[in-house]
């Protein structure tokens, strides 16, 4: 009987090490001119390859030099990434580079990645939260090469990847404990690292890139956008839902609306008398649009995802809000963010394109596979969640059918709440009948239309009509009846009864502005504490630097 | 490239009628997504005939379902009001024709 080979990876990993070693110089150094040859050296063909990228940083050096590697040598890899943002992801499945697809977060590329299905060069895993994709990385996922990317890196692999850490920890670990191999691309290669991200033995090739990786500012809004209408939404949410609930701990989705509710904070909010008792506690991005806010005290931490351009200096000069390491700069990290936003969060509050009449929302439409990111992970109730607060129980005392299963025993509930306008851009209606998620199953070949938030963990509906507090409700009908009579003059809408919303309204369930209590002759644009980008950039004390294209001053 | 605009003309009358103040009132501006309202006295039986001018076709229902709550919800009645729209959302209608009407309650006939 021949005896059991355990350290087949071992061996696997240093044949391809061997492979690339006369590119390899000075400790772990590979010259950017070598890159396509290396990685034709290290991965081989049908390897499961991630290419670090979410909805902010990306590896773009890595992959524009992946796509040019020998057909012969490199193809119909398996892609394990967060997210495919850039047009070269989808170019890789063009040329038969990839084949497979497991990621979290298409964003602009949704549309062609659901053509490359449709044409068959793609063959879609399947669409995960961030959080999902990263657990799958220890489990049945595991890159066999990965190509991350940090600001600096020094001759033995040592990573800073600092405002912007994000993916890294999670794809370096993942992928080198199981004897895989990471390259990384940094802006700068230097003696010494500012601070020690990733350390040098996780790591087996640095190659200093030609330019800085690309970052996307994805979580700036610019005030002057904001509209009185969302103005009055805000004022709604703060009062009807944050003042109500006393919800501390939370995280904002991205969108006009939440930058409107953060703007109204220290005016509205501070009018109300919350501060203090509202917002102390965030899992978060650095949202310019948090910066009056924080100066006017109201936030005690904010744990971030990933770095938002242009918000770096502010963040270190505010060093008892965000997350800063011994050298004084700003550590994000997407991975225990999202455990963060999951887990210790009493409400998630954000957008979506479409709401069905049961509650079902999504972003997907008929022609694009783009995926949710992290929303479902907090746009879900924490069923593992054990600590209470108070808005959390008070959630949980409200919940009419939680009774059902549980009998008399008491348990809490996450907020989760959909604040949308009745109809989108263009006069789109927001309620439909049926979310354009079918159609795109039917058309990209999916197993399951693809749904960001599910009616059964979502709480409560905001639209300039009203606020549902869904979870009040009895049963699916009186569900469906509390978002008729929220849905303004939409085809559903419109289906609502006038005596039904009447009878809902006296339950609590629906709750319009005047039931609130709110003039809607105040919801205007000057209750915003800053109007424009070069307002926020003041309230900064000058610490904000915005990117080239919002400043219009 | 100039989009043609259509007319639509609703003649609305409230539930609990009460007039509208002699006054007159231009209210708001043609943004995107935006409107412009012009509010004026007129003698008409107790009626609100409403002119909207619009680039977007195919909502003449949700206009007239629009402009029906806020007449019955303030009991508006012998006024003539025009709407230059710009894509305004209906929530947006509603909050203009409210503003206005909040306007001239505190007496001002005046441009806004």
């Amino acid at each position: 009987m021949s005896k059991k080979q355990w350290e087949s990876r071992k061996a696997d990993y240093q044949a391809r090490m061997n492979a690339a070693a006369p590119y390899i110089h000075a400790g772990k150094v590979v010259a950017a001119a070598d890159t396509t040859r290396v990685l034709e050296a290290v991965i081989r063909p049908f390897d499961r390859v991630n290419i670090e990228g979410n909805n902010q940083k990306q590896a773009d050096f890595l992959a524009e030099s992946l796509i040019k590697c020998d057909l012969e040598q490199v193809h119909d890899l398996h892609m394990v990434q967060s997210a495919v943002p850039l047009p070269v992801h989808l170019d890789m499945f063009e040329v038969g580079i990839a084949k497979k697809l497991d990621f979290a977060y298409g964003g602009p590329m949704g549309a062609r990645v659901a053509e490359a299905i449709k044409h068959g060069k793609l063959e879609l895993g399947a669409i995960h939260t961030y959080l999902e994709l990263f657990a799958r990385y220890f489990i049945d996922l595991t890159p066999r090469v990965s190509l991350v990317c940090a600001y600096e890196g020094d001759a033995s692999g040592n990573l800073y990847t600092g405002f912007n850490t994000e993916d890294t920890p999670a794809i370096a670990e993942a992928t080198k404990f199981r004897q895989g191999i990471v390259i990384a691309q940094v802006n700068k290669l230097v003696d010494k690292v500012s601070r020690v991200d990733i350390p040098g033995d996780w790591v087996d090739i640095v190659i200093e890139s030609p330019k800085p990786f690309f970052l996307e500012p994805l979580f700036t809004r610019d005030p002057a956008n904001i509209t009185d209408t969302q103005v009055l939404m805000a004022m709604m949410a703060i009062k009807g839902i944050y003042g109500e609930y006393g919800v501390k701990r939370l995280n904002h989705g991205i969108g006009f609306n939440t930058a409107a509710i953060e703007l109204l904070l220290p005016t509205y909010g501070e009018e109300l008398g919350l501060k203090g008792k509202i917002c102390t506690e965030f899992a978060l991005n650095p949202h310019p649009t948090m910066i009056p806010a924080i100066e006017s005290g109201w936030v005690e931490s904010i744990h971030s995802f990933g770095g938002e351009l242009g918000m770096q200096k502010y963040c270190e000069a505010r060093g008892d809000v965000f997350f800063l390491g011994p050298d004084g700069t700003m550590r994000s990290n997407r991975a225990f963010s999202q455990t963060a936003g999951h887990y210790a969060c009493d409400m998630f509050i954000g957008g979506t394109l479409q709401i069905d009449r049961f509650g079902n929302s999504s972003t997907a439409t008929a022609s694009r596979v783009a995926g949710f990111g992290g929303a479902p992970n907090m746009g879900c109730d924490a069923k593992g969640r054990r600590h209470p607060t108070e808005a959390w129980l008070k959630c949980g005392a409200e919940f009419t059918s939680q009774s059902e299963y549980l009998g008399n025993m008491p348990r809490g509930k996450r907020l989760v709440v959909q604040m949308v306008e009745t109809f989108g851009e263009k006069m789109v209606p927001t309620f439909v009948d049926e979310l354009d998620a079918w159609k795109l199953a039917q058309n990209a070949n999916l197993a399951l239309p693809p749904v960001m938030i599910y009616a059964d963990d979502l709480t409560h509906i905001l639209t300039e009509e009203g606020i549902a507090f869904l979870h009040k409700c009895g049963s699916l009908e009186e569900r469906m009846a509390a978002i008729r009579g929220i849905a303004g003059f939409t085809e559903v809408g419109l289906a609502a009864k006038p005596a039904e919303t009447r009878t809902l309204r006296d339950k609590g369930i629906i709750r319009t502005p005047d039931d609130l209590g709110i003039d809607r002759m105040r919801a205007n644009r000057s209750l915003l504490a800053a109007k424009n980008i070069s307002e926020l950039v003041e309230w900064s004390g000058g610490l904000y630097d915005p990117p080239a294209r919002f400043r219009n001053w | 490239m100039a989009k043609k605009l259509r007319e639509l003309t609703f003649e609305l009358k409230a539930e609990s009628p009460s007039a509208l103040p002699t006054d007159f009132l231009h209210y708001g501006v043609v943004g995107s997504g935006d409107m412009e309202v012009i509010m004026e006295h007129q003698e008409l039986a107790g009626a609100v005939r409403i002119i909207v001018r619009t680039p977007v076709a195919g909502f003449d229902e949700v206009w007239r379902r629009v402009l029906e709550r806020f007449v019955n919800q303030t009991g508006m009645a012998d006024a003539r009001i025009e709407i230059n729209d710009n894509n305004a959302t209906p929530v947006v209608v509603t909050l203009r024709l409210h503003q206005a009407l909040a306007e001239i309650a505190e007496g001002g006939a005046r441009h806004v």
